[in-house]
């Protein structure tokens, strides 16, 4: 390939095609990382390429500048074909400092492009990133390494304008985000409506200046022979949007409120991963939804129930350690057979463990966390986009069986993007609900004898007056009821209801095969590494399946012909064996587990080696 | 009024608000009492039966709704509060009220109590006020008296007493009163009252538990010793109690209060008592008021604090109508492709 020469000051480089692309972008807390992460994915969304990321982010605000600690990371994995994952491995690092450079250089892929803000690169930076020695030498011997004076140029760029070196230093993630833009050719006009609308003045000024410098900075300069082109993905037609798991789960909120005709009432206390859903469900009282911050996660999801009862469609949700405190509450929504929904977007534990970091390790706790017997419908989405659909089926469950629901998202799901085709809104479920009216043969607790719910009659209804509680019930009348055979009666009734829920569920379809040497069980938002590993697998030849469930409580009713049509049974997970526990303890299936609490998600490789391992034993 | 919806409420009596359910009390309880004084109200307070909400937690006193012939909540301990909020800002057309306890109201509570009232969400709120743990067989409570012995600590309470008035009081109440089980008159004037109000209504009902705190109330109780030991509040009138020939009155100096004594045909105003002004917007006259305590002083009963605030419910509201107003009603369509799109052709 040639350099094309330089014309009336603009360079036209050739175009390399490249299939597929991982890019990282890592700095201080305080570099706008994951700002430049989310720009960079707007704009390769707008280019048609399939796309996947993963923002790691520290849970400090700001830790200490230039330190290990205070590192945020946004990778993004874009190409031409299918992408699930955020790669294992980004081909392209851009470290904004040492820190940086020292927390991710493992991760790029060998002979993979390091560019780094030479600039930064002090001795006093270097120390505090813990390097004794001057770490460029071996990076220019194992990767492609590009320096480039970043801050330099930053400020080169805003020399005329009226700002603060400090004001001026702010910008240079838009110098990286721009370099990026060219190298990939990726549109830069969503960016720049974007800088126009956001930033007002100089500072807009500045930003979008220097944004273009990087990207002049890419034609002219020779560190960079060449640009890349990522064709654009086959996808389904459609209209298309970037969407993160927490957006895709307010709108399933939002949706479901329209499509059941009631308004949503949020009860919810700020806990990191979920606080999200709680912003974006508030910016639209519009909707007429009425979210609600508590004094805790008590109050949040006891508030939720009191709107239940009041006849609204509610909703609580949190993370882990509040998913814990809100487990009271939930224990009288199952004994007043109130339709909630409860949202745990899982994070890394126990107690408040590793806030911002992924996994999912509260199946259990949403299974049997409970006083007595307190069984509840879980369901878990395996994408982001799938979060949407799945909050739509939650709300329709816990008012049709009038019980409360539990969606497990995690921290991964919550914060990855990934390109969603938006639905029609006209073809979305709808689910009007029926309160009960009708005072001829009302009881609180007689039930509907396909559903087993009983009835939802508000407040406000003459001649329903009635009271319900934490007390055992007198099957029926709903009366306060100590009697032995009504209490084993009440007990399996509110089983029974739940375990009905599965007559719902359309029959498994694992992907790959129906039956053979090896099947991989997952759940919730590991479904894109799983996948991806066994059409790799079963690329290269190897007999295995993948099929992943969406419903855990209760268990699809075909689960365990399936798991008898198989071998073996791998089930990966991000915590040490919870499904797999669940489905030896169930189906009496000697399955295995492959655990990781790395507070990351999986890496397709390492699948791929599980896969193999199962396969020769 | 705690009704912005006007409708028409067909006669009702009391027997209207009384269940089939057996009442479980102890005999003598205090609680009985209290629930005959609630069912008298209910019909004279032009809400229609299926418009009422009791909301309770756990305790002797949080058996109540299955007692009141209206919708009711019997949830869990402490949270009643919690509850109560969740469907006054769901359904603000309803009347909603909440029975506690000092144990649920005040230990396991609290942090909901607190942000109710400060919240000033349009509930009743009736503390039952018996100083002791009933239900759980005679354990003491954040209100029992210093020193006093009981099953979970023999020795004598060493845990300093919340007083629930000033509780109320700190979290910024906009209503606070006091009344006594047995005094029928005092507790429905002020059950009218607190429903009357728009916001908060905190009530403290000082109620006997015959069986594990007998007498704790006995001085404010009988009739013959009321008038020396309780001092009822009236807006406007004087801080006098007594009987002939013992009258007296109560004067504030810088929340100092003192005791003034008062010839049978003294003015009171003009002697220097304090006139209860129930709407002084500051809190620390009716601070001063719920220090009052025995055997120093009076115990203060009737409506300490009266004054106005926005409630929560109806700021929440018109959050959602200004959305509308300016925004629209929401529209899925237009949310779900808000923002940058692509098409794949």
């Amino acid at each position: 390939m040639s350099i094309a020469q330089a014309s009336a000051g603009r360079a036209r480089k050739p175009h390399q095609r490249v299939e597929r692309v991982a890019i990282r972008f890592a700095g201080d807390s305080g570099d706008g990382m994951q700002l430049t992460g989310t720009k960079f994915t707007e704009s390769t969304a707008l280019a048609g390429n399939d796309l996947s990321t993963l923002p790691d982010f520290p849970a400090e605000i700001r830790a200490p500048a230039g330190t290990l600690a205070g590192v945020s990371g946004f990778q993004i994995h874009f190409a031409s074909s299918d992408v699930r994952t955020p790669a294992d491995q980004p081909d392209v690092l851009v470290a904004m400092n040492p820190a940086a450079l020292r927390a991710n250089l493992a991760d790029v892929r060998p002979g993979g492009m390091v560019i780094i803000n030479a600039d930064a690169f002090t001795d006093k930076n270097l120390e505090r990133a813990g390097y004794r020695d001057d770490p460029l030498p071996d990076v220019r011997e194992r990767y492609r390494l590009v320096e480039i004076p970043l801050t330099r140029l930053t400020f080169e760029a805003l020399a005329d304008l009226n700002l603060s070196q400090r004001e001026a230093s702010r910008s240079r993630n838009f110098f990286a985000l721009g370099l990026m833009y060219w190298l990939y050719a990726r549109p830069v006009e969503p960016t720049l409506r974007w800088i126009a609308d956001r930033f007002q003045g100089e500072v807009g000024e500045a930003n979008r200046r220097v944004l273009m410098a990087g990207i002049h900075f890419g034609e002219t300069s020779e560190l960079f022979p060449v640009s890349f082109e990522v064709p654009p993905a086959k996808i389904e037609p459609g209209l298309y949007r970037n969407i993160t798991g927490n957006t895709a789960l307010a709108w399933g909120v939002v949706a479901a409120g329209v499509q059941m005709g009631r308004p949503v009432f949020a009860g919810a206390y700020p806990i990191t991963p979920a606080s999200e859903v709680l912003h974006e469900l508030a910016k639209h009282r519009h909707f007429g939804i009425k979210t609600f911050q508590a004094e805790d996660e008590i109050a949040a999801a006891s508030a939720a129930i009191g709107a239940a009862f009041a006849g609204q469609l509610a909703l609580t949700v949190t993370s882990g350690p509040g998913f814990l405190l809100k487990q009271e509450a939930l224990n009288l929504a199952v004994v007043a057979e109130l339709p909630l929904v409860a949202v745990d977007v899982q994070r890394a534990g126990p107690s408040t463990g590793m806030p911002t970091k992924t996994e999912q390790a509260d199946l259990l706790m949403a299974l049997y966390g409970r006083s007595s017997d307190s069984p509840m419908p879980v369901l878990a989405p395996a994408t982001p986009g799938e979060c949407f659909a799945v909050m739509l089926e939650a709300f329709r469950l816990a008012v049709k069986y009038m019980t409360p629901v539990v969606v497990l998202s995690d921290g991964y799901l919550a914060n990855s993007a990934e390109p969603w085709k938006i639905p029609d809104v006209d073809a979305l479920p709808r689910a009007p609900i029926a309160y009960r009216t009708e005072r001829e043969g009302f009881a609180p607790y007689r039930r509907d004898a396909d559903t087993l719910a009983r009835p939802w009659a508000i407040p406000g209804t003459p001649g329903l007056e009635h009271r319900i509680g934490g007390l055992e019930k007198q099957d029926g009348s709903g009366n306060v009821s100590y009697l032995p055979d009504n209490h084993q009666r009440m007990t399996d009734l509110r089983r029974e209801k739940v375990e009905r829920i599965a007559a719902e569920f359309p029959p498994l379809e694992p992907r790959g095969a129906g039956s053979g040497r090896l099947l991989v069980v997952g759940w919730g938002g590991t479904h894109g590494a799983i996948a991806t590993a066994v059409d790799e697998a079963r690329a290269a030849g190897r007999e295995v399946a993948h099929l992943h469930l969406r419903q855990l409580n209760p268990l699809p009713r075909d689960l365990g012909d399936v798991l008898a049509r198989f071998e073996r049974v791998v089930v990966p997970e991000l915590n040490t064996g919870q499904l797999v526990r669940i489905l030896r303890d169930r189906y009496l299936v000697p399955a295995q587990g492959y655990s990781k609490v790395q507070g990351q998600p999986f890496h397709v490789s390492e699948l791929r080696a599980v896969i193999d391992r199962a396969l020769e034993a | 009024m705690a009704e912005p919806i006007a409708r028409e409420t067909p006669a009702l009596t009391r027997k209207d608000f009384e269940t089939d359910q057996e009442v479980r009390w102890c005999p003598g309880c205090g609680d009985y009492s209290v629930l005959a004084n609630v069912q008298r109200v209910m019909p004279e307070l032009g809400v229609r039966r299926e418009d009422f909400v009791f909301v309770s937690g756990i305790g002797c006193s949080s058996r109540f709704p299955y007692y009141m012939n209206t919708y009711g909540f019997h949830t869990i301990h402490g949270r009643a509060p919690a509850f109560a909020t969740g469907i006054k800002l769901a359904r603000p057309e309803l009347s909603v009220w909440v029975v506690t306890g000092d144990g649920d109201g005040l230990s396991i509570g609290g942090n909901h109590l607190l942000h109710a009232i400060r919240r000033n969400v349009d509930l009743q709120i009736l503390l039952f006020n018996n100083r002791i743990y009933g239900l759980t067989k005679g354990q003491y409570s954040p209100t029992s008296r210093l020193g006093m012995k009981n099953k979970s600590i023999p020795m004598g309470v060493i845990d300093h007493p919340i007083d629930p008035l000033a509780f109320a009081l700190g979290a910024g109440a906009t209503f606070v009163a006091r009344t006594v089980d047995v005094d029928a008159a005092g507790l429905q004037e002020v059950l009218r009252r607190a429903h009357a109000h728009q916001g908060t209504a905190f009530v403290e009902i000082l109620q006997n538990c015959p069986v594990y705190n007998d007498g704790e109330w006995a001085a404010i109780e009988d009739k013959r010793t009321r008038v020396e030991a309780g001092l009822p509040l009236e807006h406007g009138k004087p801080l006098v109690f007594g009987a002939k020939g013992q009258r007296r009155g109560i004067r504030f100096e810088h929340g100092v209060p003192h005791l003034i004594e008062l010839a049978d045909d003294a003015d009171p105003i003009a002697a220097g008592v304090t006139v209860h002004d129930e709407r002084v917007e500051r809190p620390a006259y009716a601070f001063a008021l719920a220090s009052l305590t025995p055997p120093a002083f009076p115990t203060p009963i009737g409506v300490l604090r009266a004054v106005e605030r926005p409630s929560y419910e109806r700021l929440l509201d018109q959050q959602i109508a200004t959305a509308v107003e300016q925004r629209g009603a929401g529209d899925l369509r237009a949310l779900l492709q808000s923002g940058d799109t692509w098409t794949v052709e």
